[in-house]
């Protein structure tokens, strides 16, 4: 079973490495994270915080945006794609269960992931601590990051391989895909927002919006981000809501990883109703 | 065949139907092919081939009937160990090369890698192994698909039209190949639209038509059963034309030639008579029905039964 699952998934990394897909996603993210940091610091001295704290805080909100987005597009194809070129036909004729075929996919995909986040942020850690500008509870703060951005990561990884095991086209796949990390990433936080707007101190603000937060695997990760790092005061917006949340913040971390069971649950079911 | 291959098909289908959505893909389909068999299964796009070979391989649910593959339910585990399949057409990760595609099936497949790469040799990729895929030719990515369906030697072998796409020197080869894995005791079931390539290498023939198998036979006896004509065609000079085609009892005349059916038994009677004309005859062409002749009998009489 296992030498199944990491034949699958070694292949899926090979995959990336060939088509510099893992390459493309570190360049991403490392390129974006220096920027932030580079640029996103020069109030850091006057503030007396940790710059590599103040960096974390910043790419929180980079990973809420890039890392769904590269979480998709590693995954919408998975199944569809492998239906389409006609090699999940030859790959299940094989004695591979299908739950083995998924979460080999999942473990390729996530080490890709995975990888990509530890280079891309890694480096600009790497840049930050070189300059001096670094201390060992920032350097926590980085490593909490990349660990929870995978997590948000497998998240979306598990979300594109229920669109891609619903649709038999890739390129369904894909729009629904893109529609998908619209609607978790940009509207539903403006939807939030807009109905805090209309109506402030009502029973949404207290009782509902914190638990709609909870339910947004982005959202989620990023509350439970800047909850750790204590300075949602300084980051202002949506990360204010962090003190007067009515739960402890480690219930956001949670629900991110039950979100990413149910997604990764949910596409299980669908790949054993498939007829490749 | 032996008495145990006899007693323990390698592959039995029994009263296989299936419907979609009002529409019979596979209507009460019943063979059962023995160790060792090359079986080709026939039949016009549509006909149920893909169907039947994905029913076969526990993709798809019967609507009614039995399948039993080597004694285990279809898409068990069992008979996943004993069963390869090629797809009629497949496109592996072009970023991959010929030897790791390989590599990942022998492990999928359990069988250790190092065993399975002479594979490539035996198709004849020695050479690109080490190139990726996405550079192979389409006769290239068939024999790595081939390749791969021989991994760890099933007993079952599916090959979903193997030759389609391919130039005649790489059909030979994959017959090749299908012959010798036939001779260790495998079983070949091959659909295939290019019926004339089939003739001397299938040991069977199973016609699929709009669902329903309308025969299953050997080549030969197929061909009795269908009782074409054979077709003969006299070449001569316009001016004997008429005497010629009198004297052989008529026939549609054209130009230079005479064309006319005969029977199988009156085939050497028909030729003597052909060769008493003497110089009148400039040539003779004689056409036996060929598989295709065959093919077409079997499926349009089950088209007009339907």
């Amino acid at each position: 079973m296992f030498s199944r699952i990491f034949t699958v998934a070694g292949q899926e990394i090979r995959i990336g490495i060939r088509n510099r897909w893992i390459l493309l996603a570190a360049m991403i993210l490392a390129v974006f994270s220096l920027a932030l940091a580079l640029l996103g610091s020069a109030p850091a001295g006057t503030l007396g915080v940790d710059r590599l704290t103040i960096t974390v805080a910043s790419l929180a909100s980079l990973s809420v945006y890039l890392v769904p987005l590269i979480a998709l597009l590693l995954a919408f194809d998975a199944i569809c794609g492998e239906i389409e070129r006609g090699t999940l036909l030859m790959t299940l004729s094989c004695p591979i269960s299908r739950v083995e075929f998924l979460i080999g996919k999942a473990v390729g995909h996530t080490l890709v992931l995975a990888f990509a986040l530890v280079v891309g942020y890694g480096l600009t850690a790497g840049l930050l601590v070189a300059a001096g500008y670094g201390s060992l509870s920032g350097l926590a703060d980085f490593v909490r990051l990349i660990a929870t951005s995978i997590l948000l990561g497998a998240c979306f990884l598990a979300t594109g391989y229920v669109l891609s095991s619903l649709t038999r086209q890739s390129r369904t796949a894909a729009a629904a895909s893109v529609a998908v990390w619209l609607m978790m990433v940009v509207l539903y936080d403006l939807a939030l927002l807009g109905a805090l707007v209309a109506n402030p101190s009502g029973v949404f603000a207290s009782d509902v919006f914190p638990y709609a937060i909870l339910l947004n695997p982005a959202d989620a990760f990023r509350l439970f981000n800047l909850a750790a790092l204590g300075t949602s005061d300084l980051m202002g917006g949506m990360a204010g809501v962090a003190d007067a949340l009515p739960f402890d913040p480690l219930l956001a971390l949670g629900s991110l990883t039950v979100l990413a069971g149910l997604a990764m649950a949910g596409s299980a079911l669908l790949i054993k109703r498939i007829a490749p | 065949m032996t008495e145990t291959s006899l007693a323990a098909p390698t592959l039995r289908v029994d009263g296989v139907c299936k419907t979609f959505s009002g529409h019979k893909a596979v209507d009460d389909v019943s063979f059962s092919l023995n160790a060792g068999e090359r079986v080709a299964m026939l039949g016009h796009n549509g006909a149920g081939k893909t169907t039947l070979f994905k029913i076969v391989l526990g993709f798809l649910k019967r609507d009614h009937g039995d399948v039993t593959v080597m004694g285990a339910a279809p898409g068990s585990h069992d008979a996943r160990v004993g069963t390869a399949y090629l797809p009629e057409s497949v496109a592996f990760p072009a970023s991959l090369t010929g030897k790791e595609v390989l590599t990942f099936y022998a492990r999928l497949k359990g069988e250790s890698p190092a065993k399975a790469l002479p594979l490539l040799e035996r198709v004849g990729l020695a050479e690109a192994a080490k190139r990726r895929v996405g550079t192979y030719s389409k006769g290239m990515r068939q024999r790595l698909g081939l390749a791969q369906a021989l991994i760890g030697r099933p007993r079952l072998i599916l090959l979903d039209e193997p030759t389609t796409g391919l130039d005649p020197i790489s059909r030979q080869t994959v017959y090749e190949l299908i012959g010798e894995i036939a001779g260790q005791g495998t079983t070949v079931l091959l659909s295939s639209h290019a019926l004339t390539e089939l003739e001397a290498r299938t040991d069977r023939i199973l016609i699929l038509s709009k669902g329903r198998l309308v025969a299953d036979d050997v080549l030969s006896r197929l061909r009795a059963q269908a009782g074409l004509p054979i077709r003969l065609k006299v070449w001569t000079r316009p001016e004997d034309l008429a005497h010629v085609s009198e004297s052989l009892g008529g026939g549609q005349m054209n130009g230079r030639s005479v064309e006319f059916n005969c029977n199988a038994d009156d085939k050497i009677r028909t030729l003597s008579a052909i060769s008493a004309l003497g110089s009148l005859v400039e040539d003779v062409d004689v056409h036996a029905p060929s598989l295709d002749d065959v093919y077409r009998y079997f499926s349009s009489a089950a088209g007009k039964e339907a």
